[in-house]
């Protein structure tokens, strides 16, 4: 009895054995499969779209359907396999394309004008057409003012006009 | 009521002067722009006969070629890209005039790959077995300088620096840019 429960402890401490070295091994192998995953067609096209055609006109690099987009990608995956950062390769193709390959144009230069220009248009726009609707509200309220009913003679005699129609109507 | 009237244009404020003089500024700034932008669009490529801008071309061996140490040597000056098809009908007769040339030490070709990348140049290089100087146009800055409205583009520079001719497209034989350089060479 103490023979067969000694045995099969041993058969337990195996058995536990193999199952730690197959984990360990099923580990090691997904890593191996991650790797070789890297980087996938998602993460080179979140690259690709912030970066533009430099021989075509406004597309995307990650819907460019030309066989240079799909060098450009390509390179894409080249760097990221590198191991180079998302920065680096939009550093990459500004210093071989030139600033038009950007999605976003670098705050610089000229290019300040597309930054500016829209806030700069549409609080004038507001401040424009603030101005003038304060401007109708004054002249209105100028205009109620002026005409103050009570006052205003020619109503006045209207009135009493009508006045002296109804009441001979009446007696009629 | 004709109070009111008579009253208004003289509570209608205006705008100071210089919100007015500033709004037609920045008017004439964008107008300017665009006339400026719409007369480079529409200036096209380098007249010959004009002085072409000296420019610098890092080969992809790294050496740093510049047009200003050329002065006195006819340049021929080709853009192209490795995925440009037509620029492949040129290849074989670009080497081939080049070899032609080499030894005179009168010509220098210099091959400019217009925005490709160097994996896919330095495979072409190796298809057509060019052994000129050919490095990338980074930045586009040299294509901006010829103003060049695609590839294949050939511009021949002469001993002094001024634009001898220009070819739009593929050369078709050897024979039409052997012309070109010499006629060139004979200026």
């Amino acid at each position: 009895m103490n023979y067969k429960n000694k045995a099969f402890s041993r058969y337990k401490i195996r058995l536990i054995f193999f199952v730690l070295i197959f984990l360990l091994l099923m580990i090691s192998f997904n890593n191996v499969i991650a790797q070789n995953d890297f980087p996938t067609d998602d993460q080179v096209n979140a690259i690709a779209k912030e970066l533009y055609c430099p021989v075509c006109e406004n597309i995307p690099l990650d819907v460019c359907p030309t066989q240079a987009c799909a060098q450009w990608r390509a390179l894409i995956k080249e760097k990221m396999t590198a191991g180079w950062t998302k920065d680096e390769i939009k550093q990459y193709f500004v210093e071989q394309y030139g600033d038009r390959v950007l999605a976003q144009p670098p705050a610089r230069g000229l290019n300040w004008l597309v930054y500016i220009m829209p806030p700069v248009v549409f609080v004038g726009g507001i401040v424009v057409v603030y101005l003038n609707l304060k401007k109708i509200k004054k002249s209105s309220e100028k205009v109620i003012q002026d005409s103050n009913i009570n006052n205003d003679k020619y109503l006045k005699e209207i009135e009493e006009a009508l006045n002296v129609l109804n009441k001979k109507e009446d007696l009629s | 009521m004709e109070n009111s009237h008579t009253d208004e244009p003289k509570n209608q404020k205006k705008l100071p002067r210089w919100v007015i003089i500033a709004a037609f500024a920045v008017l004439l700034g964008f107008l300017t722009l665009m006339g400026w932008g719409l007369r480079n669009a529409q200036q096209g490529p380098v007249q010959v006969g004009q002085k072409v801008p000296a420019f610098e071309l890092t080969t992809f061996d790294g050496e740093k070629i510049k047009t200003d140490d050329l002065i006195g040597k006819v340049i021929v000056v080709n853009f192209w890209a490795s995925w440009c098809k037509p620029c492949e009908q040129e290849a074989a007769e670009l080497e081939d005039a080049w070899r032609y040339y080499k030894d005179s030490g009168e010509v220098v070709f210099l091959g400019v790959d217009y925005v490709d990348t160097e994996t896919e140049a330095m495979r072409y290089l190796e298809k057509f077995e060019i052994t000129y100087p050919n490095g990338p146009d980074l930045r586009t800055a040299i294509s901006q300088i010829f103003r060049i409205s695609g590839v294949p583009e050939t511009y021949i520079i002469d001993k002094n620096g001024k634009l001898a001719s220009r070819k739009i497209g593929p050369f078709v034989t050897i024979g039409e840019i052997t012309s070109m350089i010499d006629s060139a060479l004979n200026q």
